[in-house]
């Protein structure tokens, strides 16, 4: 047991916050998809991967970063929209299992993609010049790029908070989520929401990608151990549930962060002990509602 | 349009099947004694480490290449058989069987990872082929995993921790931070160099397991700077070396304190960056720029630029001295069955194929060999597309750097 | 052509039987066909949850490592030199295992089910990984020897990969007999109804949980056998086996050969294998060609290979249940 200095301690939360951040950016994305579309995409990681591939990309044409960081997402969420379009609304109403089968032979066949296209060696993705540093907090030095990556996660979750009540879109999709069958009596057309809602879902998933590769590299297998914590997040916070993916993500970027301080070996298993133990004391998770999932 | 009648199907149907069993039932005795001499070879090409494997294909290719082109071995062609093991024991033993039994080879050399080595050698050992293993591994050469057959080409974590943990105790500083994979290579290769520092005189001021494949070290850092190590060891593998390194760089700790790894991959820093792996001290088996003072090493260098326009790293080197190795005990012997090559081996245990004199222990078919200590330099010193390390020492082969044959359980 | 269907047709358990005794020599090379058999067998355990009882289970390796590690300890570290006690050892641990898994998994339903499922199979890959002592940690399992089978009095070599494949092929005969009975019995007929509609089956009186959990225990029992083979066959048992890419491999056959269905899963795994056997040879991004498979079969042939040639060849093809 190491001494706990209360500067310690400290550092360890704030890092946990920054752990959270990503996987947030990503369980949001998964949760909105599944909460209005019940598609559970297998694939989520692999999309987190081509955000960083296709950062990589930009970043290789326009050398900046801030370009790279602000069209990779819409690469991403452009890709997504066009598998919905093309091979997951042929599965509507064919049972629940379905897309997650689909998507999880697409995150299959996109990791080799990737690979293909970009070789086996990953690749180096680097923060801007200016995030490069770390700054003093008083209690540690804190690098600033993660810093960044926090201010970035709590301004997409404003935003999108935002848009979801304060506009007739996100009203609708509000509702959607809660009844379909009752949005679509009123006449409202689900369709072109469904495409905006994976379109942003998928967009976050890349944003999260993006976001990541300075932090822990860019390479192919980068969505595949992630899309399982990922899944951990979303259903401890309960499907469909997006204030449910914002704190079940934090509070297991928390919970990595201090089992890591305290019992190193602990912390590979303990995120599924926190959900077999929520699920076990609250069936559909934190906030998510019954009915939905199952 | 004609239709196939039932008697056409069924013969066609027989003929075929009759086909297929004899192929199944006589591979091995046909080819016996004219054909060519084949080599199973199964390695990680797709998987994590896919690009280390694209080091070991080469450098056996190149290998297989020099033996026929002064006439094979014994007079017969080499063909050597890729296969690929996923880097996952389950695959690697089915693709062990499949050269075995499908395609009668009569070595196996290959296998990256300790796990996936020791299913492998699980299934040559049951056969009676001998093997020839190319990647770090403790146990493979020690009781109860090894066998007469078996034998280890590369380094292993107590080699390469007493080797580099000394040098760093004389060289770097006295007091040590650990940072380890929580596997088996990186749980002996904290044993290893904890052992080294403290019998040394040095102190371990904290050692910290992660879990592997999970790189986030944001949460260990600042402890670590508060602790004032003069020397941060990263037993940290592959791209979460990576991660790791580009995480210390990022908490500014490479002005701190000395940053120092088992050992360095030519690829991995290609993929991190010189300036991720600046003043990162690591050893190395093998180094292309030792072509510059070496003749073996300056042809194998020379043969790989030639070939592939890449350079040879260290398992490209494991790679091509096992298979040159296979050729060797087949001639010494006369012979491509185990037994007699394993004694030809052991018999004839010096050779030196791509780097210096190495050498087979004989109780535990162990290769001993020079190794060196290497340095990563700033961006703007690195020599052309690969020239990323100053080397830094050599550490020749020594017996000592690895356990006693008695703690290896042999008698 | 429609001679030897008609004839296939009408003699199906004889088709069957014959197919799976010339294998061995209709395959490129004899242990693909034990390989065949044992993970066909894996996904049989699995494909009884799934495609019968309409249970989607993420952690379907707990059973397969339960079993291949309750195998290879018993000889290994127990110095219990038995194949059948292997045997017994391993099936009954995943049983066990699987009672365990399924009281607490089935409590939920959906993907919260799903999600239980794999948190304990990484619990059960976590603890062999640490327990190094036992299991060998992360590097395996080994030490396992090469017996003969002790049968009345006989010592039948397993070494020799035909003799093991008939011992495997026994086996796998039992389990699929066993299964049969199982799917034709009234339970059969419930676990049916529950995977058509669990609440309805619910309204009607059942004590779905319970069912369920019989289901449960009688896939892992399946899949701990599979687990064990598997322990005979390479010698060694990966902590890999516990690992949920181990389940997803269970979960792709299966779906390849059609779910619901008696051989699919073989026919799944058989596809699988081979064509990771064969792919791989010729192409390095082998595993694209796999994705994408599976892609267009979920999109094309939900079917599966096998469950699609069924539906075609219609009712002829073995009356109830479905082959």
């Amino acid at each position: 047991m190491p001494e706990i200095s209360l500067n310690a301690l400290a550092a360890q939360l704030f890092t946990g916050l920054v752990l959270g951040g990503i996987l947030v950016l990503l369980a949001i994305g998964l949760s909105l998809i599944f909460g209005l579309m019940g598609v559970v995409n297998f694939a989520h990681g692999s999309l987190y991967m081509l955000g960083a591939y296709f950062g990589f990309f930009l970043w290789g044409l326009t050398k900046s970063y801030w370009a790279a960081l602000l069209i990779a997402p819409l690469m991403v969420g452009l890709f997504g929209i066009i598998v919905e379009r093309s091979m997951i609304r042929r599965l509507y109403g064919r049972g629940p299992d379905d897309p997650l089968l689909l998507t999880f032979g697409l995150s299959l066949a996109l990791v080799e993609t990737v690979k293909l296209i970009w070789g086996k060696i990953g690749l180096t993705l680097d923060p801007p010049a200016q995030l490069a540093g770390a700054i003093d907090l008083g209690f540690m030095k804190f690098p600033a790029f993660r810093l960044f990556v926090l201010a970035v996660t709590a301004l997409v979750l404003i935003g999108l908070w935002l848009f979801l009540e304060k506009t007739n879109v996100g009203l609708i999709v509000r509702a959607g989520t809660r009844d379909p069958l009752m949005v679509r009596a009123l006449g409202i057309n689900l369709d072109r929401i469904w495409l905006l809602v994976f379109g942003v879902g998928t967009a976050m998933a890349g944003l999260a990608g993006i976001l990541a590769g300075p932090l822990r590299g860019v390479y192919a297998e980068m969505g595949v151990e992630i899309i399982i914590e990922c899944f951990v997040v979303v259903v401890v916070g309960g499907m469909g549930s997006l204030p449910g993916a914002v704190v079940a993500g934090l509070l297991i970027g928390e919970v990595v962060s201090l089992t890591s301080f305290f019992a190193p070996k602990l912390a590979e298993i303990i995120v599924f002990v926190v959900m077999a133990l929520v699920l076990l004391l609250r069936p559909s998770g934190l906030f998510g509602e019954p009915g939905l999932a199952e | 349009m004609p239709s196939i009648t039932r008697r056409k199907f069924l013969a066609a149907t027989g003929a075929t099947a009759g086909a297929m069993a004899t192929q199944g039932l006589f591979p091995a005795v046909l080819r016996a004694q004219t054909g060519p001499i084949k080599i199973g070879f199964p390695l990680p090409l797709t998987g994590p480490f896919g690009a280390i494997a694209a080091d070991q294909k080469r450098g056996a290719e190149l290998a297989v290449e020099e033996l026929n082109g002064r006439g094979g071995v014994m007079g017969r062609k080499v063909e050597v058989l890729f296969r690929d093991d996923e880097l996952k024991p389950a695959t690697g033993a089915q693709r062990t069987i499949e050269l075995i039994e499908g395609q009668g080879v009569d070595f196996i050399v290959g296998g990256l990872a300790a796990h996936v080595q020791m299913a492998i050698n699980e299934q040559t050992k049951k056969a009676g082929k001998l093997f020839i293993s190319i990647s770090q591994s403790d146990e493979i050469s020690a009781k109860p995993d090894t066998s007469p057959i078996t034998f280890h080409e590369a380094l292993n974590p107590t080699i390469t921790g007493r080797v580099v943990g000394g040098w760093a105790m004389k060289n770097l500083g006295k007091k040590y931070w650990i940072v380890y994979a929580d596997y088996a290579w990186g749980k002996q290769n904290n044993a290893v160099f904890t052992d080294v520092i403290t019998k040394g005189g040095g102190t371990v001021l904290g050692s910290t397991p992660y879990p592997l494949g999970k790189p986030e070290f944001s949460a260990h850092l600042p402890r670590i700077q508060a602790a004032k190590p003069e020397v941060l060891l990263g037993a940290v593998p592959g791209a979460d070396g990576v991660a790791f390194l580009k995480q210390v760089q990022s908490f500014g700790m490479k002005k701190e304190m000395k940053i120092l790894m088992p050992l360095h991959f030519l690829f991995l820093t290609k993929e991190g960056g010189a300036d991720v792996f600046q003043d990162v001290y690591a050893g190395t088996s093998f180094y292309w720029e030792l072509a510059s003072t070496n003749a073996n090493a300056k042809k194998f260098m020379d043969a790989s630029m030639k070939r592939f326009g890449v350079p040879p790293d260290g398992y490209a080197g494991y790679a091509y001295s096992g298979i040159m190795e296979v050729a060797r005990g087949a001639e010494l012997a006369k012979s491509t069955s185990a037994e007699p090559v394993a004694k030809a081996l052991r018999a004839n245990p010096t050779y030196d194929h791509y780097k210096g004199k190495q050498f087979w222990r004989g109780c535990d078919n162990k290769s001993f060999q020079d190794m060196w200590i290497l340095k990563g330099r700033a961006p703007a010193q690195v020599k052309g597309d690969w020239g990323f390390f100053d080397i830094v020492t050599k550490a020749p082969a020594d017996e000592r750097d690895d356990r006693t044959c008695a703690e290896k359980g042999h008698v | 052509m429609r001679g030897a269907y008609r004839w296939i047709a009408g003699h199906p358990s004889t088709s069957i039987i014959v197919f799976f005794a010339i294998l061995p020599f209709i395959v490129p090379y004899k242990a693909l066909a034990t390989q065949l058999l044992v993970y066909g067998l894996f996904a049989l355990g699995f494909n009884l949850l799934y495609g019968y009882t309409g249970l989607l289970s993420f952690g379907h390796a707990a059973y397969f490592g339960l079993g291949a590690y309750g195998a290879g300890i018993t000889l290994a570290k127990l110095g219990w030199h038995s194949v059948w006690g292997a045997l017994l050892v391993g099936v009954a641990a995943a049983g066990v295992g699987g009672a365990l898994v399924g009281f607490f998994s089935l409590r939920r339903r959906g993907i919260y089910f799903a999600m239980l499922t794999l948190a304990f199979a990484q619990l059960f890959y976590f603890i062999a990984f640490h327990l190094s002592d036992l299991t060998g940690g992360d590097d395996g399992l080994r030490g396992i020897p090469q017996l003969s089978l002790g049968l009345f009095g006989w010592q039948v070599p397993l070494g020799n990969p035909l003799s093991f494949y008939y011992f495997a092929l026994f086996w796998v005969g039992l389990a699929v007999a066993a299964l049969r009975r199982v799917l034709a019995s009234p339970f059969g007929t419930v676990i049916a109804a529950i995977r058509e509609n669990n609440d309805r089956a619910q309204a009607c009186g059942y004590d779905v949980v319970r069912i369920k959990l019989v289901a449960f225990v009688f896939s892992a029992l399946i899949t701990g056998l599979a687990g064990a083979l598997d322990a005979l066959r390479i010698t060694v048992v990966p902590v890999e086996a516990l690992y949920w890419s181990t389940s997803g491999q269970a979960v792709i056959m299966t779906l390849l050969g059609g779910a619901g269905t008696f051989f699919g899963p073989f026919v799944g795994a058989g596809t699988y294998l081979v064509l990771q056997d064969r792919l791989s040879l010729i192409m390095e991004s082998w595993p694209l060609v796999i994705g994408l498979l599976f892609m267009a079969f979920v999109l094309f042939l939900p079917k599966g290979i096998w469950g699609t040639l069924l539906a075609r060849l219609g009712a002829r093809l073995g009356g109830a249940p479905a082959a």
